[in-house]
């Protein structure tokens, strides 16, 4: 099956249509909705194409400007970075119609929406793509910028007080990455991960161990793991709807993604390391269900259950030293779904916000009879959220417990069901109070079908996750003994 | 000479710990915005001054001649880091700049130039 109609680059055209659509729309403001829808359909059909082009040939590579790769910059596809390019191309196209809807009427918003968050995907995609240390770097500060600007599109003290604490955060953890970068250079002499790994050996030496800690530490505060996590509630809880949806769905994930790669291919850490990230896992766990419990806005107690499903993330580290990949690959199943499901959540936020003019829910009056696509689509997100069969989360946090009981790690599969629990307690908080009256009747404003649908349409995504898993298989094997008897298992278990 | 050179190279290095610690220190203690930028920057050039520093080759020993005894000399830098420096400058200007602008347009919308403690709002 070839995919490539007259020699054209995927690869090429996931980074580059983005780019292209961001600088129409920063040219035409006034038609940067049509424009930027445009560039978005079209970047999710080219990311189409180099899925299918990845599962038919394999590994996909490309030399920039056909520099080689130790002078020039290698881009390469394979099955992970094809992956999370997917599930941003799919969070991507939901965000691209329902932020349509929501800034109809907001001028400035929407001249500003459209460039910066089509700059933010050609980032996303650039920095799935990245083979080498350094432009990693770069591509994750694009993606920081780009995020840092889109927080900011509120335009009030709270939003701009999110983005700098954003942006400020975004650029220490850039800067302690660069330093991993500057030390694996000195000890390795190059940028390219798998050269490095080669040249690195079986004894990394004092450098190499100085390059793991300040690249990994960059890494969790971006991706903001408990006790990095203070960032994280006002920035994504002060932006738009949409841009929270963005933030919490695929902005994490970029960093996950790259600690993830560097993890397997290259740094390989210790195993104390990796039973430290298990324990500040398991802590986030805790500590941001339990926040989110308390909230009393729906944005901020949707962005604290992101701080604690970033916790499940990194539970999968532990697990996966002794045996099979069974872990990661539940790891990355909770990563894709948890991408569908907080934007289908951040989504309807924004949904119900138009409809009552602000999101103490407890204060909503009767949303469900007037609302009830936004709050099935809420609903469905949150069931996979909670891990419910047959949901996308249901199965990454099956595999999780899985590989836990095989290896006799009770505690840690404590922490996976509590997790879950508490993520009902609060899902339910909130769909409990929508069926109620609120405090004083209020006529609701209008909510576009288009929000409504979108919302919905990602939410059934998520839980359409859960059934995919043969689907998705050969692309979430990964591990360097991935075996995948574990999750053979699995699928035996309910297929 | 040898000693002397690698004695450089470890004392830039150093240099370059003690910006990157100070920057640190100074990120966390100071609310007010603009001195946060300034030890980001601080902590940028130390960042910088380490990766240059370590980008020196250590000197190796020229084959001297008959009547001329063998001779060190010093090996020419790696160009690489340097060019990754020159974009990790473009970068840091460019996030300079980026906070700059987002801090004047709160110290317009909000009348501060600090972040609020309270987390929730």
């Amino acid at each position: 099956m070839r995919w490539d109609p007259g020699g054209l680059d995927w690869t090429l055209a996931v980074v580059f249509l983005p780019l292209a659509g961001a600088l129409l729309c920063f040219l035409v403001p006034r038609r940067a909705a049509p424009v930027g829808l445009g560039a978005a359909v079209l970047t999710a059909a080219a990311t189409f194409g180099l899925t299918l082009a990845v599962l038919a040939d394999g590994v996909q590579r490309t030399a920039l400007g056909g520099w080689a790769a130790p002078l020039g910059i290698l881009w390469r596809a394979d099955e992970l970075s094809v992956a999370l390019m997917a599930m941003t191309a799919t969070v991507g196209v939901a965000v691209s119609f329902y932020a349509g809807a929501y800034f109809r009427d907001e001028h400035t918003e929407r001249a500003f929406f459209w460039p910066l968050w089509l700059l933010l995907w050609m980032a996303l995609n650039a920095l799935f793509l990245s083979a080498d240390l350094f432009n990693l770097y770069v591509t994750l500060e694009l993606v920081g910028f780009a995020a840092a600007s889109l927080t900011a599109l509120g335009g009030n003290a709270a939003a701009l007080a999110g983005a700098v604490r954003y942006l400020m955060v975004s650029v220490l953890g850039s800067l302690s990455y660069l330093l991993g970068v500057a030390l694996v250079y000195h000890a390795c002499g190059t940028v390219d991960i798998t050269l490095a790994a080669t040249r690195m050996g079986d004894a990394p030496g004092a450098a190499m161990h100085a390059a793991t800690g300040a690249i990994i530490a960059g890494l969790l505060l971006k991706t903001a793991l408990f006790p990095l996590h203070f960032w994280l509630p006002p920035a994504h809880g002060s932006a738009p709807a949409p841009v929270s949806a963005l933030l919490s769905a695929l902005v994490i994930k970029a960093s996950f993604y790259l600690l993830l790669r560097l993890w397997l291919d290259m740094l390989g850490g210790g195993r104390w390391l990796a039973e430290l990230l298990g324990v500040l896992g398991a802590a986030a766990v805790i500590w941001g269900s339990l926040l989110a419990l308390r909230q009393t806005r729906l944005k901020l107690l949707i962005a604290y259950s992101t701080v604690a499903q970033v916790g499940y993330l990194f539970i999968a580290f532990p697990l996966s030293l002794a045996g099979n990949g069974a872990a990661w690959t539940g790891a990355l199943y909770l990563a894709l779904a948890h991408g569908l499901a907080k934007a289908a959540m951040f989504m309807s936020a924004g949904s119900l916000i138009r409809f009552g003019g602000h999101d103490r829910f407890a204060e909503l009056d009767r949303p469900v009879p007037r609302l009830p696509l936004t709050l099935t689509a809420f609903t469905l997100a949150g069931v996979s959220i909670m891990g419910l069969p047959p949901s996308g989360g249901f199965i990454g946090k099956w595999l999780l417990l899985e590989s836990a009981f095989r290896q006799g790690r009770y505690g840690l599969a404590a922490v996976v069901l509590l997790g879950g629990v508490l993520a009902a307690a609060y899902v339910f908080k909130v769909v409990g109070h929508a069926f109620t009256p609120g405090p004083r009747e209020h006529r609701g404003l209008r909510v576009p079908a288009v929000m409504e649908w979108s919302a919905l349409l990602l939410a059934v995504g998520a839980i359409l996750l859960g059934l995919g898993l043969p689907l998705l298989r050969p692309l979430l094997q990964v591990g360097p003994e991935s075996s995948g008897a574990g999750s053979a298992a699995a699928v035996g278990a309910w297929g | 000479m040898m000693d002397l050179l690698w004695t450089q190279a470890v004392f830039w290095a150093l240099v370059g710990i003690a910006l990157l610690v100070i920057g640190l220190y100074a990120l966390i203690v100071h609310a007010h915005l603009l001195r946060k930028v300034l030890a980001l920057n601080i902590m940028s050039s130390g960042v910088f001054v380490l990766f240059i520093a370590l980008a020196r080759r250590a000197p190796r020993e020229a084959a001297g001649g008959a009547d001329a005894p063998a001779q060190v000399v010093p090996a020419p830098p790696d160009p690489v880091p340097q060019a990754m420096v020159l974009t990790g400058i473009v970068v840091a200007v460019a996030a300079t700049g980026l906070l700059l602008a987002l801090i004047v347009r709160l110290r317009s919308v909000a009348g501060r130039t600090t972040l609020d403690n309270r987390a929730d709002d």
